[in-house]
């Protein structure tokens, strides 16, 4: 018995049951289309939690001051003095996966522009700084090199700076605002970036040259942070490992000191995230997989069923020569043939319901190729699995008995 | 023409079957020995429990004997197994049943076909050939295309005797096949027979009917797994005739 006939006997058996199959196909469309859909938002929403962090920059490590002890008690953070120029320099000119690096110290203040006032903190950076946190300068010009050694009163702000102190629409460029008492030039106006994932105004910013911050400021020589960039996301473990080695010698720490300062990334912050939304897309999976499962034991149920209605016409082929395994391939094939065009028209539905979701609900939304090409074979093992025991039945009967079965 | 220049169909050489029902056997064949040549129309009879089904389902292969032997066409099938006595089914016998047992929605042409699409070796188009020329010979070339649900009782069994003439088998196997009509239309199935029989088929009518044994070329009549009789009709009643004379249909 050849391939096509089995084919043919098992289209004309289920076109004599098209409500039935159709029914009994039901069950895998809804499996499998709520399977790739639930993939497809999990991971849309995973996605954009990626592109919000990378925007704030996915390659970013940030080191603090840490583990000080003065006479066995423990310090408070912003009385930590680890952290100096020099290891600011050092790891400048020591570290060949970083590729930008920017001493960190802020206050903050009122600032002053005529009649407008507006509380917000002040960073002491350098200039790498801007591409470290993935700003631009929208307007004017980033400081100079020459800007920090000189410890110049200039300064580049946010929108959000730029709003509350120029409420009129003024150029803020050439203009001169007040951090409490200290004059400070606007030099250039950073490009808006809006809130970030967890609710910050990434837009309320006002970078200066860190030596303003530390000679004008605060008075003080050492620095409360060091920002560097890795040259890639991937290579963020080496820089990190390259920095500790460069701080703890620096330091002079020995091998059993623990180290005085402490690195993080923001990869730690991505894999935190990510895992959450992993998590997420995990429990969407399981529930579309049950509902999978559901339909398979729909066909299973149908397809036994139908083994049992049809034992006389099982009888009646085995009679006119069809042998165990033409009948056990024909009941596998139909189960096979009501999963897999269940599945094509659930994975059809499927990434229509995902287009219509990122249409009206304007969700991220990403349809994963695995998941269309999984649900598929899911689809094709769930049709054997459940196919099988049925139509095992089936060819197992005896063709006197299933012909003189009433 | 003698018996013995046609070619041997069947030979059963002391059949037995036994059944185990419960702790007890049941004798249902006690050795059943006869033989059936080509061209041969054979109704074998009994009343219920003489053991006519075992026996039709032992020729029909669907079965196999305790002891004893059994030859179709030359092959012993006593030894067979399950796929090989399909095989043998598909290609040396065809099966009519009382209760006709086609196919539900499905064409007539399409149960005809049936046999044929469990042999791999007939294409498509000599699928169609055959069956169409089948159910020609049965009369019905012009209900082709008709479901069976939507056809005669005496309708579907010519559907079902076309079917079992599709694969050109040597040996037709009948059981009860007018058992479900009324008088005319049994009478009708019997001319088909009649003149399958004329133009060289062998066939095995079982039935509990003794009046069916006027219409065939020789009557067995098995009684308690035993053969009590086994004789030529040299005087063949023809069953057209018989319909002929029946009062035809005023409704």
């Amino acid at each position: 018995m050849n391939l096509t006939n089995l084919f043919k006997i098992a289209f004309k058996a289920l076109s004599n049951n098209k409500m039935r199959c159709f029914l009994t196909m039901l069950g895998i469309i809804i499996g499998v289309a709520s399977v790739i859909t639930m993939l497809a938002i999990g991971q849309g929403s995973k996605e954009s939690i990626r592109a919000q962090i990378s925007e704030m920059g996915s390659n970013m490590i940030m080191i603090m001051p840490g583990a000080d002890m003065r006479g066995g008690v423990r310090q408070s953070a912003e009385d930590m003095q680890t952290l100096k120029v020099a290891d600011y320099e050092a790891i400048r000119s020591g570290c060949e996966h970083v590729v930008g690096v920017s001493p960190n110290v802020s206050s903050s203040g009122q600032y002053v522009n005529g009649n407008n006032n507006y509380p917000s903190s002040i960073n002491g950076v350098t200039s790498d700084y801007l591409d470290i946190r993935r700003l631009t300068v929208e307007d004017g010009n980033a400081f100079t090199d020459r800007d920090v050694k000189s410890a110049a009163k200039v300064c580049i702000i946010g929108q959000t700076i730029v709003d509350e102190l120029f409420p009129g629409g003024d150029n803020p460029i050439g203009k001169v605002i007040r951090f409490d008492k200290l004059p400070l030039k606007v030099i250039g106006v950073l490009k808006a970036k809006g809130y970030n994932s967890m609710g910050q105004d990434q837009d309320d910013i006002v970078l200066v040259p860190y030596t303003t911050v530390m000679k004008r400021v605060l008075a003080i020589d050492y620095i409360q942070g060091i920002m560097c960039s890795a040259t890639s996301e991937a290579y963020t473990d080496e820089a990190i490992d390259e920095i500790t080695t460069v701080l703890r010698s620096n330091h002079k720490l020995k091998a059993d000191d623990d180290d005085d300062f402490r690195i993080h990334s923001q990869q730690e912050l991505s894999n935190m995230l990510s895992s959450t939304s992993d998590m997420m897309t995990t429990l969407l999976a399981c529930i579309a997989g049950i509902s999978l499962l559901v339909g398979g034991i729909g066909i299973m149920n149908i397809m036994y069923v139908s083994v049992t209605e049809r034992t006389r016409e099982i009888g009646l082929r085995m009679s006119i020569g069809a042998r165990g395994i033409d009948i056990l391939s024909q009941f596998l094939i139909e189960s096979v043939i009501i999963s897999i065009t269940g599945g094509i028209i659930g994975i059809i539905i499927g990434c229509t319901a995902a287009l219509v979701v990122k249409g009206i609900l304007n969700w991220p939304i990403a349809i994963q190729a695995y998941s269309v090409i999984l649900s598929f074979l899911v689809c094709t093992f769930t049709g054997v699995f459940f196919g099988w025991y049925p139509a095992k039945k089936a060819s197992n009967l005896d063709p006197i008995e299933a012909l003189r079965y009433e | 023409m003698t018996m013995n220049d046609r070619k041997e169909i069947i030979r059963l050489d002391g059949i037995r079957r036994y059944f185990k029902v419960g702790n007890e056997e049941v004798h249902a064949l006690r050795g059943v020995s006869f033989t059936i040549y080509g061209g041969e129309f054979v109704t074998i009879m009994g009343t219920s429990g003489s053991g006519k089904s075992t026996l039709l389902n032992l020729l029909g292969c669907l079965d196999t004997p305790t002891r004893g032997e059994y030859y179709l066409d030359g092959v012993s099938v006593r030894t067979m197994g399950k796929n090989d006595r399909a095989r043998l089914r598909n290609r040396k016998i065809g099966f009519v049943f009382q209760n006709y047992n086609l196919l539900p929605k499905t064409t007539a042409l399409e149960n005809v076909e049936l046999p044929l699409l469990y042999n791999s070796n007939v294409s498509a188009r000599e699928r169609v050939r055959r069956a169409t020329e089948a159910l020609e010979q049965v009369g019905l070339h012009d209900r082709m295309y008709h479901k069976s649900n939507q056809m005669s009782g005496g309708q579907q069994q010519r559907v079902a005797i076309a079917r079992a003439l599709v694969n050109d088998p040597v040996l037709i196997l009948a059981d009860e096949a007018t058992g479900n009509l009324d008088t005319r239309t049994s009478y009708s199935i019997l001319v088909l027979f009649q003149k399958l029989h004329r133009m060289g088929r062998t066939i095995i009518f079982v039935t509990h009917n003794p009046e069916l044994s006027q219409f065939s070329s020789r009557n067995i009549v098995l009684r308690d797994g035993k053969i009590v009789s086994d004789e030529a009709n040299t005087n063949i009643r023809s069953a057209q005739e018989v319909f002929d004379s029946l009062p035809p249909e005023d409704d």
